[in-house]
Protein backbone atom coordinates (compact mmCIF):
# COMPACT_ATOMS: atom_id res chain seq x y z
CA UNK A 1 0.00 0.00 0.00
CA UNK A 2 1.27 3.46 -0.82
CA UNK A 3 1.87 5.52 2.29
CA UNK A 4 0.48 9.02 2.17
CA UNK A 5 1.52 11.77 4.51
CA UNK A 6 -0.37 14.96 5.34
CA UNK A 7 1.81 17.51 3.55
CA UNK A 8 1.74 21.19 2.70
CA UNK A 9 1.83 22.01 -1.03
CA UNK A 10 5.07 23.98 -0.91
CA UNK A 11 6.77 21.21 1.07
CA UNK A 12 5.61 18.57 -1.40
CA UNK A 13 7.12 20.65 -4.18
CA UNK A 14 10.44 21.04 -2.35
CA UNK A 15 10.62 17.31 -1.55
CA UNK A 16 9.74 16.55 -5.17
CA UNK A 17 12.69 18.66 -6.29
CA UNK A 18 15.10 16.74 -4.06
CA UNK A 19 13.73 13.42 -5.29
CA UNK A 20 14.01 14.63 -8.90
CA UNK A 21 17.76 14.96 -8.33
CA UNK A 22 17.84 18.73 -7.97
CA UNK A 23 20.90 19.57 -5.88
CA UNK A 24 21.06 23.33 -6.41
CA UNK A 25 18.63 25.87 -5.03
CA UNK A 26 19.11 29.64 -5.18
CA UNK A 27 16.50 32.03 -3.87
CA UNK A 28 15.42 35.19 -2.10
CA UNK A 29 12.63 35.30 0.51
CA UNK A 30 9.11 36.31 -0.47
CA UNK A 31 5.69 35.26 0.83
CA UNK A 32 3.83 32.94 0.09
CA UNK A 33 6.61 30.57 -0.97
CA UNK A 34 9.07 30.73 1.96
CA UNK A 35 8.39 27.13 2.98
CA UNK A 36 10.23 26.03 -0.16
CA UNK A 37 13.65 27.66 0.55
CA UNK A 38 13.34 26.90 4.26
CA UNK A 39 12.76 23.20 3.58
CA UNK A 40 15.58 23.03 1.05
CA UNK A 41 18.02 24.96 3.27
CA UNK A 42 17.56 22.19 5.82
CA UNK A 43 17.37 19.15 3.57
CA UNK A 44 19.58 19.85 0.53
CA UNK A 45 22.80 19.63 2.60
CA UNK A 46 21.69 16.17 3.78
CA UNK A 47 21.98 14.90 0.20
CA UNK A 48 25.14 16.83 -0.66
CA UNK A 49 23.25 19.66 -2.30
CA UNK A 50 23.87 23.40 -2.35
CA UNK A 51 21.55 26.08 -1.02
CA UNK A 52 22.47 29.72 -1.54
CA UNK A 53 20.39 32.54 -0.03
CA UNK A 54 20.96 34.85 -3.00
CA UNK A 55 21.15 38.64 -2.77
CA UNK A 56 18.23 39.09 -5.17
CA UNK A 57 15.99 37.22 -7.56
CA UNK A 58 18.18 38.55 -10.38
CA UNK A 59 21.14 36.75 -8.83
CA UNK A 60 19.02 33.65 -8.12
CA UNK A 61 18.03 33.07 -11.73
CA UNK A 62 21.59 33.70 -12.93
CA UNK A 63 22.90 31.15 -10.44
CA UNK A 64 20.37 28.73 -11.94
CA UNK A 65 21.85 29.63 -15.33
CA UNK A 66 25.38 28.83 -14.13
CA UNK A 67 24.46 25.54 -12.45
CA UNK A 68 22.16 24.57 -15.33
CA UNK A 69 24.94 25.22 -17.86
CA UNK A 70 27.05 22.83 -15.78
CA UNK A 71 24.49 20.11 -16.52
CA UNK A 72 22.96 20.03 -13.03
CA UNK A 73 19.29 20.14 -12.09
CA UNK A 74 18.90 23.57 -10.50
CA UNK A 75 15.96 25.68 -9.36
CA UNK A 76 14.71 28.85 -7.79
CA UNK A 77 11.33 29.85 -6.40
CA UNK A 78 9.64 33.15 -5.80
CA UNK A 79 6.43 35.10 -6.25
CA UNK A 80 5.16 38.10 -8.29
CA UNK A 81 7.73 40.88 -7.78
CA UNK A 82 10.61 38.39 -7.62
CA UNK A 83 9.47 36.59 -10.77
CA UNK A 84 9.34 39.96 -12.53
CA UNK A 85 13.02 40.49 -11.65
CA UNK A 86 13.87 37.09 -13.11
CA UNK A 87 12.46 37.81 -16.57
CA UNK A 88 15.83 38.96 -17.93
CA UNK A 89 17.42 35.70 -16.82
CA UNK A 90 14.54 33.60 -18.15
CA UNK A 91 15.06 35.13 -21.58
CA UNK A 92 18.80 34.29 -21.48
CA UNK A 93 18.10 30.73 -20.33
CA UNK A 94 15.68 30.33 -23.24
CA UNK A 95 18.07 31.87 -25.74
CA UNK A 96 21.02 29.74 -24.59
CA UNK A 97 18.80 26.65 -24.21
CA UNK A 98 19.77 25.96 -20.62
CA UNK A 99 17.22 23.99 -18.56
CA UNK A 100 16.09 24.95 -15.08
CA UNK A 101 13.05 25.11 -12.81
CA UNK A 102 11.37 28.32 -11.69
CA UNK A 103 8.53 28.09 -9.19
CA UNK A 104 6.01 30.92 -8.93
CA UNK A 105 3.64 30.68 -5.98
CA UNK A 106 1.62 33.63 -7.19
CA UNK A 107 0.73 36.69 -5.17
CA UNK A 108 -1.58 39.47 -6.24
CA UNK A 109 -0.42 42.39 -8.33
CA UNK A 110 0.27 44.78 -9.86
CA UNK A 111 3.03 46.14 -7.65
CA UNK A 112 3.67 44.73 -4.23
CA UNK A 113 0.10 43.44 -4.16
CA UNK A 114 -1.21 41.03 -1.56
CA UNK A 115 -0.52 37.45 -0.57
CA UNK A 116 -3.97 35.93 -1.01
CA UNK A 117 -4.49 33.22 -3.68
CA UNK A 118 -4.55 34.58 -7.22
CA UNK A 119 -3.68 33.66 -10.81
CA UNK A 120 -2.61 37.06 -12.11
CA UNK A 121 0.72 35.83 -13.50
CA UNK A 122 -0.70 33.50 -16.17
CA UNK A 123 0.14 35.84 -19.04
CA UNK A 124 3.63 36.54 -17.72
CA UNK A 125 4.42 32.83 -17.38
CA UNK A 126 2.72 31.54 -20.53
CA UNK A 127 3.20 34.37 -22.99
CA UNK A 128 6.57 35.76 -22.09
CA UNK A 129 7.53 38.38 -19.59
CA UNK A 130 11.10 38.56 -20.82
CA UNK A 131 12.28 39.89 -24.16
CA UNK A 132 12.36 37.96 -27.41
CA UNK A 133 10.49 35.13 -29.14
CA UNK A 134 10.56 32.35 -26.59
CA UNK A 135 8.39 30.04 -24.51
CA UNK A 136 8.63 28.36 -21.12
CA UNK A 137 7.05 25.05 -20.24
CA UNK A 138 4.37 25.95 -17.68
CA UNK A 139 2.80 23.41 -15.32
CA UNK A 140 -0.18 24.22 -13.11
CA UNK A 141 -0.70 21.91 -10.12
CA UNK A 142 -4.12 21.82 -8.46
CA UNK A 143 -3.32 19.53 -5.52
CA UNK A 144 -0.52 18.79 -3.07
CA UNK A 145 0.12 15.51 -4.90
CA UNK A 146 0.58 17.41 -8.14
CA UNK A 147 2.97 19.83 -6.44
CA UNK A 148 5.16 16.77 -5.87
CA UNK A 149 4.60 14.90 -9.13
CA UNK A 150 4.67 17.89 -11.48
CA UNK A 151 7.93 19.15 -9.97
CA UNK A 152 9.57 15.90 -11.01
CA UNK A 153 7.85 16.16 -14.40
CA UNK A 154 9.03 19.76 -14.74
CA UNK A 155 12.69 18.76 -14.36
CA UNK A 156 12.26 15.92 -16.87
CA UNK A 157 10.67 18.20 -19.47
CA UNK A 158 13.23 20.97 -18.88
CA UNK A 159 16.08 18.56 -19.52
CA UNK A 160 14.40 16.85 -22.48
CA UNK A 161 13.80 20.12 -24.34
CA UNK A 162 16.56 22.26 -22.81
CA UNK A 163 13.95 24.76 -21.65
CA UNK A 164 12.91 26.44 -18.44
CA UNK A 165 9.97 24.81 -16.70
CA UNK A 166 7.76 27.01 -14.57
CA UNK A 167 5.51 25.66 -11.84
CA UNK A 168 2.68 28.19 -11.69
CA UNK A 169 0.63 27.69 -8.54
CA UNK A 170 -1.71 29.86 -6.52
CA UNK A 171 -1.11 30.37 -2.81
CA UNK A 172 -3.99 28.02 -1.93
CA UNK A 173 -2.22 25.11 -3.63
CA UNK A 174 1.06 26.19 -2.04
CA UNK A 175 -0.27 26.59 1.47
CA UNK A 176 -2.92 23.95 2.06
CA UNK A 177 -2.31 20.44 3.32
CA UNK A 178 -3.48 17.17 1.79
CA UNK A 179 -2.43 13.54 2.01
CA UNK A 180 0.46 13.08 -0.42
CA UNK A 181 2.54 10.17 -1.67
CA UNK A 182 6.09 11.47 -1.33
CA UNK A 183 7.75 8.92 -3.60
CA UNK A 184 8.14 9.21 -7.39
CA UNK A 185 5.68 7.36 -9.59
CA UNK A 186 8.56 5.95 -11.62
CA UNK A 187 12.34 5.83 -11.15
CA UNK A 188 14.20 9.07 -11.79
CA UNK A 189 16.52 8.89 -14.79
CA UNK A 190 19.19 11.56 -15.13
CA UNK A 191 19.78 12.22 -18.84
CA UNK A 192 23.17 12.73 -20.46
CA UNK A 193 23.93 16.36 -21.25
CA UNK A 194 26.71 16.41 -23.82
CA UNK A 195 26.09 20.13 -24.38
CA UNK A 196 26.96 21.04 -20.77
CA UNK A 197 30.05 23.13 -20.05
CA UNK A 198 32.39 21.01 -17.96
CA UNK A 199 35.76 21.99 -19.41
CA UNK A 200 37.03 21.05 -22.85
CA UNK A 201 38.92 17.92 -21.74
CA UNK A 202 38.58 15.19 -24.36
CA UNK A 203 36.59 17.27 -26.81
CA UNK A 204 36.49 20.63 -28.58
CA UNK A 205 35.62 23.77 -26.61
CA UNK A 206 31.88 24.36 -26.22
CA UNK A 207 29.89 27.55 -25.96
CA UNK A 208 26.46 28.40 -24.62
CA UNK A 209 25.27 31.77 -25.84
CA UNK A 210 22.34 33.81 -27.04
CA UNK A 211 24.16 36.48 -29.05
CA UNK A 212 23.91 35.98 -32.82
CA UNK A 213 25.19 38.92 -34.86
CA UNK A 214 25.94 37.31 -38.23
CA UNK A 215 23.48 37.85 -41.09
CA UNK A 216 20.53 35.51 -40.66
CA UNK A 217 21.99 33.76 -37.61
CA UNK A 218 19.49 35.09 -35.11
CA UNK A 219 16.56 34.32 -37.40
CA UNK A 220 17.78 30.74 -37.90
CA UNK A 221 18.19 30.37 -34.13
CA UNK A 222 14.66 31.70 -33.52
CA UNK A 223 13.21 29.30 -36.09
CA UNK A 224 15.05 26.38 -34.46
CA UNK A 225 13.57 27.37 -31.10
CA UNK A 226 10.10 27.52 -32.65
CA UNK A 227 10.56 23.99 -34.05
CA UNK A 228 11.37 22.80 -30.55
CA UNK A 229 8.33 24.58 -29.10
CA UNK A 230 6.15 22.91 -31.76
CA UNK A 231 7.49 19.52 -30.61
CA UNK A 232 6.59 20.39 -27.03
CA UNK A 233 3.10 21.40 -28.16
CA UNK A 234 2.71 18.12 -30.08
CA UNK A 235 4.04 15.77 -27.39
CA UNK A 236 3.56 17.17 -23.93
CA UNK A 237 0.01 18.46 -23.44
CA UNK A 238 -1.51 17.36 -20.14
CA UNK A 239 -5.07 18.03 -19.05
CA UNK A 240 -7.82 16.54 -16.94
CA UNK A 241 -11.15 15.94 -18.71
CA UNK A 242 -14.09 15.24 -16.41
CA UNK A 243 -17.83 14.73 -16.99
CA UNK A 244 -17.50 15.98 -20.56
CA UNK A 245 -19.25 13.13 -22.39
CA UNK A 246 -22.80 14.28 -21.67
CA UNK A 247 -22.01 17.92 -20.84
CA UNK A 248 -24.13 20.79 -22.07
CA UNK A 249 -21.50 23.27 -20.90
CA UNK A 250 -17.76 22.94 -20.30
CA UNK A 251 -15.85 24.80 -17.59
CA UNK A 252 -12.17 25.50 -18.32
CA UNK A 253 -10.17 26.22 -15.17
CA UNK A 254 -6.71 25.49 -13.75
CA UNK A 255 -5.33 25.38 -10.20
CA UNK A 256 -7.65 26.20 -7.31
CA UNK A 257 -10.58 27.39 -9.49
CA UNK A 258 -10.70 23.88 -11.02
CA UNK A 259 -11.27 22.49 -7.51
CA UNK A 260 -14.02 25.03 -6.88
CA UNK A 261 -15.49 24.21 -10.29
CA UNK A 262 -15.72 20.53 -9.34
CA UNK A 263 -17.88 21.42 -6.34
CA UNK A 264 -20.03 23.67 -8.54
CA UNK A 265 -20.34 20.84 -11.10
CA UNK A 266 -21.52 18.42 -8.40
CA UNK A 267 -24.10 20.96 -7.21
CA UNK A 268 -25.22 21.56 -10.81
CA UNK A 269 -25.54 17.87 -11.59
CA UNK A 270 -27.65 17.36 -8.44
CA UNK A 271 -30.00 19.89 -10.04
CA UNK A 272 -29.89 18.12 -13.41
CA UNK A 273 -27.54 20.56 -15.13
CA UNK A 274 -24.88 18.59 -17.01
CA UNK A 275 -21.59 20.41 -16.60
CA UNK A 276 -18.12 19.12 -17.53
CA UNK A 277 -14.59 20.26 -16.73
CA UNK A 278 -11.47 20.66 -18.79
CA UNK A 279 -8.50 21.41 -16.52
CA UNK A 280 -5.25 22.34 -18.30
CA UNK A 281 -2.31 20.87 -16.37
CA UNK A 282 0.19 22.19 -18.88
CA UNK A 283 -0.49 25.87 -19.65
CA UNK A 284 2.28 25.79 -22.24
CA UNK A 285 1.77 23.60 -24.15
CA UNK A 286 -1.90 24.61 -23.88
CA UNK A 287 -4.50 21.87 -24.53
CA UNK A 288 -5.78 23.75 -27.58
CA UNK A 289 -6.84 20.64 -29.49
CA UNK A 290 -8.89 19.39 -26.54
CA UNK A 291 -10.54 22.79 -26.09
CA UNK A 292 -11.35 22.92 -29.79
CA UNK A 293 -12.80 19.41 -29.96
CA UNK A 294 -14.91 19.65 -26.81
CA UNK A 295 -16.13 23.18 -27.53
CA UNK A 296 -17.16 22.13 -31.05
CA UNK A 297 -19.30 19.32 -29.61
CA UNK A 298 -20.58 20.98 -26.42
CA UNK A 299 -21.01 24.51 -27.78
CA UNK A 300 -20.88 26.40 -24.49
CA UNK A 301 -17.73 27.23 -22.52
CA UNK A 302 -17.30 28.97 -19.15
CA UNK A 303 -13.76 30.03 -18.24
CA UNK A 304 -13.17 30.49 -14.49
CA UNK A 305 -9.96 32.12 -13.25
CA UNK A 306 -8.67 34.02 -10.24
CA UNK A 307 -7.78 37.00 -12.43
CA UNK A 308 -9.60 39.24 -14.88
CA UNK A 309 -9.34 36.84 -17.82
CA UNK A 310 -5.88 35.75 -18.92
CA UNK A 311 -6.16 32.08 -19.89
CA UNK A 312 -9.45 33.24 -21.43
CA UNK A 313 -7.51 34.46 -24.47
CA UNK A 314 -5.95 31.05 -25.07
CA UNK A 315 -9.36 29.42 -24.75
CA UNK A 316 -10.84 31.90 -27.24
CA UNK A 317 -8.07 31.22 -29.75
CA UNK A 318 -8.43 27.46 -29.36
CA UNK A 319 -12.22 27.15 -29.18
CA UNK A 320 -14.44 26.28 -32.12
CA UNK A 321 -15.62 29.42 -33.90
CA UNK A 322 -19.26 28.73 -33.08
CA UNK A 323 -18.70 28.10 -29.38
CA UNK A 324 -20.21 30.61 -26.94
CA UNK A 325 -17.57 31.58 -24.40
CA UNK A 326 -18.28 33.30 -21.11
CA UNK A 327 -15.98 34.22 -18.27
CA UNK A 328 -16.09 34.47 -14.51
CA UNK A 329 -13.06 35.80 -12.66
CA UNK A 330 -12.12 37.15 -9.25
CA UNK A 331 -8.83 39.08 -9.19
CA UNK A 332 -6.64 40.42 -6.41
CA UNK A 333 -7.11 37.61 -3.91
CA UNK A 334 -10.83 37.12 -4.44
CA UNK A 335 -11.72 33.41 -4.45
CA UNK A 336 -14.84 32.31 -6.38
CA UNK A 337 -17.43 30.47 -4.31
CA UNK A 338 -19.06 27.37 -5.84
CA UNK A 339 -22.48 29.04 -5.77
CA UNK A 340 -21.05 31.99 -7.73
CA UNK A 341 -19.76 29.58 -10.36
CA UNK A 342 -23.13 27.80 -10.39
CA UNK A 343 -24.87 31.13 -10.99
CA UNK A 344 -22.53 31.78 -13.93
CA UNK A 345 -23.30 28.31 -15.32
CA UNK A 346 -27.03 29.09 -15.18
CA UNK A 347 -26.48 32.47 -16.82
CA UNK A 348 -24.44 30.90 -19.64
CA UNK A 349 -27.16 28.32 -20.28
CA UNK A 350 -29.98 30.86 -20.46
CA UNK B 1 66.72 29.09 -34.26
CA UNK B 2 65.42 29.58 -30.74
CA UNK B 3 61.86 30.77 -30.49
CA UNK B 4 61.64 33.17 -27.56
CA UNK B 5 58.03 34.32 -27.96
CA UNK B 6 54.97 32.82 -29.58
CA UNK B 7 51.23 32.98 -29.44
CA UNK B 8 49.82 31.11 -26.47
CA UNK B 9 48.22 27.79 -27.29
CA UNK B 10 45.21 29.17 -25.45
CA UNK B 11 44.81 31.96 -27.99
CA UNK B 12 43.22 31.27 -31.37
CA UNK B 13 44.60 32.59 -34.65
CA UNK B 14 41.66 34.95 -35.16
CA UNK B 15 41.72 38.50 -36.56
CA UNK B 16 40.85 40.78 -33.66
CA UNK B 17 37.55 42.66 -33.60
CA UNK B 18 38.91 45.18 -31.12
CA UNK B 19 39.77 48.67 -32.38
CA UNK B 20 43.42 49.33 -33.25
CA UNK B 21 45.06 50.63 -30.07
CA UNK B 22 42.65 48.92 -27.68
CA UNK B 23 44.43 46.96 -24.95
CA UNK B 24 41.67 44.35 -24.53
CA UNK B 25 43.73 42.12 -26.83
CA UNK B 26 46.67 42.27 -24.45
CA UNK B 27 44.39 41.41 -21.54
CA UNK B 28 43.11 38.41 -23.54
CA UNK B 29 46.67 37.29 -24.20
CA UNK B 30 47.64 37.54 -20.54
CA UNK B 31 44.60 35.51 -19.48
CA UNK B 32 45.36 32.91 -22.16
CA UNK B 33 49.00 32.68 -21.09
CA UNK B 34 48.04 32.31 -17.45
CA UNK B 35 45.60 29.49 -18.28
CA UNK B 36 48.22 27.75 -20.40
CA UNK B 37 51.08 28.14 -17.91
CA UNK B 38 48.98 26.89 -15.03
CA UNK B 39 47.92 23.89 -17.11
CA UNK B 40 44.19 24.38 -16.53
CA UNK B 41 42.88 24.92 -20.08
CA UNK B 42 40.97 21.63 -20.05
CA UNK B 43 39.13 22.55 -16.87
CA UNK B 44 38.84 26.32 -17.26
CA UNK B 45 35.46 27.86 -18.09
CA UNK B 46 35.18 31.51 -19.08
CA UNK B 47 32.16 33.67 -18.38
CA UNK B 48 32.35 36.98 -20.25
CA UNK B 49 30.01 39.86 -19.50
CA UNK B 50 28.23 42.00 -22.06
CA UNK B 51 29.98 44.65 -24.15
CA UNK B 52 33.35 44.48 -25.89
CA UNK B 53 34.36 41.65 -23.55
CA UNK B 54 31.63 39.25 -24.74
CA UNK B 55 33.64 37.86 -27.66
CA UNK B 56 36.14 36.19 -25.35
CA UNK B 57 35.20 32.91 -27.04
CA UNK B 58 36.54 34.10 -30.38
CA UNK B 59 40.01 34.19 -28.92
CA UNK B 60 40.35 31.78 -25.99
CA UNK B 61 39.41 28.23 -27.05
CA UNK B 62 37.95 26.91 -23.81
CA UNK B 63 34.38 26.23 -22.66
CA UNK B 64 32.55 29.55 -22.45
CA UNK B 65 29.20 30.72 -21.14
CA UNK B 66 27.59 34.06 -21.93
CA UNK B 67 26.14 35.89 -18.94
CA UNK B 68 23.51 38.63 -18.93
CA UNK B 69 24.82 42.17 -18.47
CA UNK B 70 26.41 42.50 -15.04
CA UNK B 71 25.31 39.07 -13.85
CA UNK B 72 28.51 37.13 -14.55
CA UNK B 73 29.46 36.83 -10.84
CA UNK B 74 26.08 35.21 -10.07
CA UNK B 75 26.39 32.91 -13.09
CA UNK B 76 29.93 32.00 -12.00
CA UNK B 77 28.63 31.31 -8.49
CA UNK B 78 26.13 28.76 -9.81
CA UNK B 79 28.75 27.17 -12.03
CA UNK B 80 31.53 27.02 -9.43
CA UNK B 81 29.22 25.52 -6.80
CA UNK B 82 28.20 22.89 -9.35
CA UNK B 83 31.79 22.22 -10.44
CA UNK B 84 34.19 23.17 -7.62
CA UNK B 85 37.09 21.43 -9.38
CA UNK B 86 36.85 23.70 -12.43
CA UNK B 87 38.65 27.03 -12.86
CA UNK B 88 35.91 29.57 -13.38
CA UNK B 89 36.57 33.16 -14.34
CA UNK B 90 34.57 36.23 -15.28
CA UNK B 91 35.80 38.72 -17.83
CA UNK B 92 33.85 41.92 -17.31
CA UNK B 93 34.10 45.56 -18.33
CA UNK B 94 33.47 48.57 -16.11
CA UNK B 95 29.99 49.25 -17.46
CA UNK B 96 29.15 45.61 -16.83
CA UNK B 97 30.61 45.26 -13.35
CA UNK B 98 30.73 48.74 -11.83
CA UNK B 99 27.25 49.86 -12.94
CA UNK B 100 24.54 47.31 -13.72
CA UNK B 101 26.37 44.48 -11.95
CA UNK B 102 27.38 46.05 -8.62
CA UNK B 103 25.00 43.91 -6.62
CA UNK B 104 26.19 40.64 -8.15
CA UNK B 105 29.92 41.44 -7.84
CA UNK B 106 29.69 42.63 -4.22
CA UNK B 107 27.77 39.61 -3.03
CA UNK B 108 29.84 37.06 -4.95
CA UNK B 109 32.93 38.68 -3.43
CA UNK B 110 31.38 38.83 0.01
CA UNK B 111 30.46 35.14 -0.10
CA UNK B 112 34.08 34.47 -0.96
CA UNK B 113 33.12 32.55 -4.07
CA UNK B 114 36.26 30.77 -5.25
CA UNK B 115 36.28 32.42 -8.67
CA UNK B 116 38.53 34.89 -10.49
CA UNK B 117 37.21 38.12 -11.94
CA UNK B 118 39.14 39.93 -14.65
CA UNK B 119 37.79 43.47 -14.65
CA UNK B 120 38.73 45.66 -17.60
CA UNK B 121 38.28 49.34 -16.74
CA UNK B 122 38.46 51.77 -19.65
CA UNK B 123 36.23 54.41 -18.03
CA UNK B 124 33.48 54.29 -20.69
CA UNK B 125 30.85 52.01 -22.23
CA UNK B 126 32.97 50.99 -25.22
CA UNK B 127 30.78 48.80 -27.43
CA UNK B 128 27.76 51.10 -27.33
CA UNK B 129 29.80 54.10 -28.42
CA UNK B 130 31.51 55.69 -25.43
CA UNK B 131 28.81 56.71 -22.98
CA UNK B 132 29.59 57.82 -19.42
CA UNK B 133 30.19 54.98 -16.94
CA UNK B 134 30.50 55.09 -13.13
CA UNK B 135 34.27 54.93 -13.76
CA UNK B 136 34.40 57.96 -16.09
CA UNK B 137 36.92 60.48 -14.75
CA UNK B 138 35.86 63.88 -13.46
CA UNK B 139 35.81 66.32 -16.34
CA UNK B 140 35.97 63.51 -18.90
CA UNK B 141 33.82 64.20 -21.94
CA UNK B 142 31.77 61.31 -23.26
CA UNK B 143 28.70 61.10 -25.50
CA UNK B 144 26.48 61.29 -22.42
CA UNK B 145 28.65 63.69 -20.43
CA UNK B 146 29.32 66.16 -23.26
CA UNK B 147 30.22 68.92 -20.79
CA UNK B 148 32.55 66.67 -18.83
CA UNK B 149 31.66 64.55 -15.83
CA UNK B 150 30.62 66.78 -12.94
CA UNK B 151 30.73 65.35 -9.41
CA UNK B 152 27.79 67.51 -8.37
CA UNK B 153 25.46 65.82 -10.83
CA UNK B 154 27.15 62.51 -11.74
CA UNK B 155 29.12 61.73 -8.61
CA UNK B 156 32.68 60.46 -8.47
CA UNK B 157 34.38 57.62 -10.35
CA UNK B 158 33.97 54.33 -8.48
CA UNK B 159 37.06 52.45 -7.34
CA UNK B 160 36.13 48.77 -7.44
CA UNK B 161 39.47 47.23 -6.42
CA UNK B 162 39.60 49.26 -3.20
CA UNK B 163 35.92 48.71 -2.44
CA UNK B 164 36.06 44.93 -2.87
CA UNK B 165 39.23 44.78 -0.78
CA UNK B 166 37.14 45.78 2.26
CA UNK B 167 35.10 42.57 2.05
CA UNK B 168 36.16 39.61 4.20
CA UNK B 169 35.42 37.09 1.45
CA UNK B 170 37.99 38.60 -0.89
CA UNK B 171 41.35 36.82 -1.10
CA UNK B 172 43.01 39.05 -3.67
CA UNK B 173 42.18 42.45 -5.12
CA UNK B 174 44.64 44.33 -7.28
CA UNK B 175 44.74 47.04 -9.92
CA UNK B 176 47.17 46.83 -12.82
CA UNK B 177 47.55 48.60 -16.14
CA UNK B 178 48.55 47.76 -19.70
CA UNK B 179 49.99 51.09 -20.84
CA UNK B 180 53.72 50.25 -20.59
CA UNK B 181 55.58 46.95 -21.14
CA UNK B 182 56.58 46.92 -17.46
CA UNK B 183 52.94 47.25 -16.47
CA UNK B 184 51.93 44.46 -18.84
CA UNK B 185 54.41 42.16 -17.08
CA UNK B 186 53.03 43.19 -13.68
CA UNK B 187 49.50 42.61 -14.95
CA UNK B 188 50.48 39.11 -16.05
CA UNK B 189 51.84 38.35 -12.57
CA UNK B 190 48.62 39.57 -10.94
CA UNK B 191 46.44 37.47 -13.25
CA UNK B 192 48.55 34.36 -12.66
CA UNK B 193 48.43 35.05 -8.92
CA UNK B 194 44.64 35.33 -8.96
CA UNK B 195 44.24 32.03 -10.86
CA UNK B 196 46.75 30.32 -8.57
CA UNK B 197 44.81 31.42 -5.53
CA UNK B 198 41.64 30.02 -7.07
CA UNK B 199 43.43 26.72 -7.76
CA UNK B 200 44.45 26.72 -4.08
CA UNK B 201 40.83 27.38 -3.07
CA UNK B 202 41.65 30.61 -1.26
CA UNK B 203 38.48 32.49 -2.18
CA UNK B 204 37.43 35.38 -4.38
CA UNK B 205 40.11 37.00 -6.54
CA UNK B 206 39.81 40.11 -8.68
CA UNK B 207 42.24 41.89 -11.00
CA UNK B 208 41.23 45.32 -12.24
CA UNK B 209 43.01 46.20 -15.47
CA UNK B 210 43.22 49.81 -16.64
CA UNK B 211 42.71 49.60 -20.38
CA UNK B 212 42.59 52.02 -23.30
CA UNK B 213 39.54 52.96 -25.35
CA UNK B 214 41.22 55.37 -27.72
CA UNK B 215 38.29 55.26 -30.15
CA UNK B 216 35.82 56.57 -27.61
CA UNK B 217 38.34 58.75 -25.82
CA UNK B 218 38.88 60.41 -29.23
CA UNK B 219 42.68 60.18 -28.99
CA UNK B 220 45.38 58.28 -30.87
CA UNK B 221 46.54 54.86 -29.59
CA UNK B 222 49.78 56.31 -28.23
CA UNK B 223 48.01 59.28 -26.64
CA UNK B 224 45.66 56.81 -24.99
CA UNK B 225 48.58 55.16 -23.24
CA UNK B 226 49.53 58.57 -21.84
CA UNK B 227 45.94 59.15 -20.73
CA UNK B 228 46.25 56.06 -18.55
CA UNK B 229 49.56 57.31 -17.12
CA UNK B 230 48.55 60.92 -16.56
CA UNK B 231 44.82 60.84 -15.95
CA UNK B 232 43.63 57.39 -14.91
CA UNK B 233 46.40 56.23 -12.58
CA UNK B 234 46.32 59.40 -10.42
CA UNK B 235 42.66 58.56 -9.62
CA UNK B 236 42.89 54.75 -9.94
CA UNK B 237 46.22 53.96 -8.27
CA UNK B 238 47.93 50.71 -9.17
CA UNK B 239 48.66 48.18 -6.46
CA UNK B 240 47.53 45.19 -4.45
CA UNK B 241 44.76 46.20 -2.07
CA UNK B 242 44.28 42.84 -0.47
CA UNK B 243 46.14 39.56 -0.55
CA UNK B 244 45.54 36.61 1.71
CA UNK B 245 48.69 34.76 2.59
CA UNK B 246 46.93 31.61 3.75
CA UNK B 247 43.45 30.41 4.46
CA UNK B 248 43.25 33.10 7.14
CA UNK B 249 39.49 33.18 7.35
CA UNK B 250 37.87 34.63 10.43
Amino acid sequence: MTVKKLTKGNIALAEGAIQAGCRFYFGYPITPQNDIPEYLAKHLPEVGGTFIPAESEIASINMVLGAGASGERAMTSSSGPGISLMQEGLSYLAGSEIPGLVVNIMRCGPGLGGIAPTQGDYTQAVHGGGHGDYRNIVLAPASVQEMFDLTIKAFELADRYRMVSIILADAMVGQFQEPCRLTPEKPIVMPDKPWALRGRQGRNPQLLKSLYLGPGEQEAHNLDLQKKYAEVQKNEVLCEEKFLDDAEIMIVAFGTPSRIAKTAIRMAREQGIRVGLLRPITLFPFPSEQVRAHSARIGKVLVVEMNTGQMLYDVKIAAHKDAAISFYGRPGGGIPFPNEVLAEIRKALE
Amino acid sequence: MNRIFSRSECLTDTPTHFCPGCTHGIAHRLVAEAIEELGVADRAIGIPGVGCCVFLYYYIPIDTLEAPHGRAPAVATGMKRAQPDKIIFNYQGDGDMAAIGTSEIIHAANRGENITVIYVNNSVYGMTGGQMAPTTLLGQQTTTSPYGRNFETEGYPIRMAEMLATLEGVAYSARVSLHRPKNVMQAKKAIVKAFEMQINKMGFTMVEILSTCNTNWRVSPTEALDVIENEMIPYFPLGVFKERTGKDFL
